[in-house]
């Protein structure tokens, strides 16, 4: 079976005030339906720029990523995007926020309201529906924004450091929802972070990138059992894990680790 | 529960209390005062007001302030209120049609301008000069121009007011127009909207608190234009009844007359407040 989303050769140059911008060279991956990937590099190592690309938003210098068989030009119908903060839109309450995706497609609702309203309670939001964002808190907003993006039932979700903003309780808690979502969904997520632990705690396979320009470093299996709690993050082999991936992070390559 | 919320919770990327920009093209000043709020606010305000008027009305008779200086209050609220009908609300109601038509006009230029040109950066700074000019300069100077040209009616004032109502919306609304917010057009891109969708899910929104305090000032200053041109020339309009009434040396009704202005301008503000926190609140 071929992959569901491939990135064949990704290179991309972009022109900022100060000169050009080297963001990713070379870059291949594949990823399979159902998939949890997360995307892992220090700041500026072009992981955003990939997902961007990935969505459809951003136009690659060369090569391209392809989803069912078809390049990604432009925004697609099966991918959902979940952006840095929540990115509500702070004009419209908690409901017209969520039903905005209907709004610009064009589609009815009515029939994705029992859905909606199921995730609502499913990420404690039932009864909020009439709040505007300013009136929640930053983790009860990127909540109404992975629901925005579920509401309309997308093949594919793009996360760009959606938890970064948040505090390290609200972000652990919110890592439990999203791996609560994806084993309920089946959903194939492309995750990208700068936060190891996070992105061992989420991931099937940690795709790590190098320095700018960013090229992939070292793709890490993760095989701990699902569902994973909080508490296995303080484990002796999740540490290890954790280590191993900030070396390859320093240095840009993988070297296997003889045990200590 | 709302206000609670506020309260225990920070906020991302928003200032908090006060926070609020105050420089020469964003007039937010003008939006960010309270008007009353409960009831004890308003009784005081009443209390205050009355005890204004009261001691202005003692020391007219106390002092024997001549009429022709200043009326009594009571003179002047009687004469307001027995001659509205006919004798001010007549020129009322063609200060309120020039204010009117010109607003209506110069605000739809004003803010179709605006849409248009911050979608071209050249074109803003080639023609930003020239509405700076429009805004600076008083519109009144040019009445006595157009009424050469169309005569002594209202269509001289009406165009005045169009022309200090529209620079002044578009200057500000402009300011609205280039906020551009890229995550949430990327947002609204992600699902594939187009460009007029874009602009009017994400752009105009973003735009409105700006928009609004643009026609807020527009209408003000539109007001200030009518009366200006109905004092210039012409026989009828608020201005040229003040005009009247002040030569005449009947200064009853020519404070009435101060006193009805008074109250469209304030009235303009409210109006304007209100359409604020009813489609703008979002932006605190």
């Amino acid at each position: 079976m071929s992959p569901l989303m491939t990135v064949e050769r990704a290179t991309k140059h972009y022109k900022t005030q100060t000169g050009s911008v080297h963001a990713l060279e070379n870059l291949n991956l594949e990823i399979e339906k159902g998939e949890f990937i997360c995307i892992l590099g220090p700041s500026g190592c072009g992981k955003s720029t990939l997902l961007w690309a990935m969505s459809g938003l951003h136009e690659l210098t060369s090569g391209q990523v392809v989803l069912n068989g078809t390049p990604v030009t432009s925004p697609r119908p099966e991918i959902g995007m979940i952006f840095q903060e929540a990115n509500l839109l702070p004009w419209r309450n908690l409901e017209q926020n969520i039903l905005f995706p209907f709004e610009i497609k064009k589609i009815d609702p009515a029939p994705a309201q029992p859905r909606i309203k199921r995730l609502l309670e499913e990420v404690g939001l039932a009864g909020f529906e009439n709040k505007f964002p300013r009136e929640l808190s930053g983790g009860m907003q990127q909540r109404a924004s992975i629901v925005r993006c579920l509401s309309y039932d997308p093949e594919v979700i793009l996360m760009d450091e959606p938890f970064g903003a948040l505090d390290a309780f609200t972000r652990d808690e919110m890592n439990l929802l999203i791996q609560r979502l994806w084993m309920e969904t089946g959903k194939t997520i492309i995750f990208v972070t700068h936060n190891v632990s996070e992105a061992i705690f989420l991931a099937d396979r940690v795709v790590v990138l190098t320095p700018r320009p960013g090229r992939l470093a070292h793709i890490f299996p993760v095989d701990l059992p699902r569902p994973r709690t909080i508490e296995m993050t303080f484990e002796p082999d999740f540490i290890r894990s954790v280590i191993e991936i900030k070396r390859t992070i320093e240095t840009g390559v993988y070297t296997p680790q003889a045990a200590d | 529960m709302a206000s609670e919320l506020r309260d225990t919770i920070p906020t991302f990327g928003e200032s908090g209390e006060g926070g609020d920009e105050v420089d020469l093209t964003n007039w937010s000043a003008l939006t960010s005062s309270n008007l009353a709020s409960s009831w004890r606010d308003i009784g005081l305000i009443a209390l205050v007001a009355v005890i204004v008027i009261g001691l202005a009305e003692f020391a007219v008779k106390a002092f024997n302030i001549k009429p022709y200086i200043l009326p009594a209050p009571s003179a002047i609220g009687r004469t307001l209120v027995t001659r509205f009908p006919d004798l001010f609300w007549p020129h009322m109601k063609i200060t309120l049609m020039e204010l009117g038509i010109g607003f209506v006009i110069g605000a739809a230029i004003g803010l179709v301008l605006a849409a248009v040109v911050t979608q071209f950066p050249l074109v803003e700074k080639i023609i930003t000069p020239y509405i700076l000019l429009l805004v600076t300069t008083p519109m009144i100077a040019l009445v006595p121009l157009l009424i050469l040209r169309f005569g002594f009616n209202s269509i001289p004032r009406i165009i005045a007011v169009a022309l200090a109502v529209g620079p002044m919306v578009m200057i500000n609304s402009s300011t609205g127009f280039r906020r551009t917010d890229l995550a949430k057009i990327a947002l609204a891109k992600s699902y594939g909207a187009s460009t007029l969708q874009i602009f009017t899910k994400i752009r105009f929104p973003l735009a409105l608190p700006m928009i609004i305090v643009g026609l807020m000032v527009g209408a003000i200053f539109g007001m200030l234009t009518a009366v200006g041109a109905e004092m210039v020339g012409g026989k009828n309009g608020l201005g040229n009844q003040l005009m009247y009434w002040s030569s005449m040396v009947k200064m009853e009704n020519f404070y009435a007359i101060i006193l009805l202005l008074a109250l469209m301008g304030v009235s303009i503000y409210i109006f304007f407040y209100w359409f604020g926190k009813k489609y703008a609140s979002w932006q605190a």
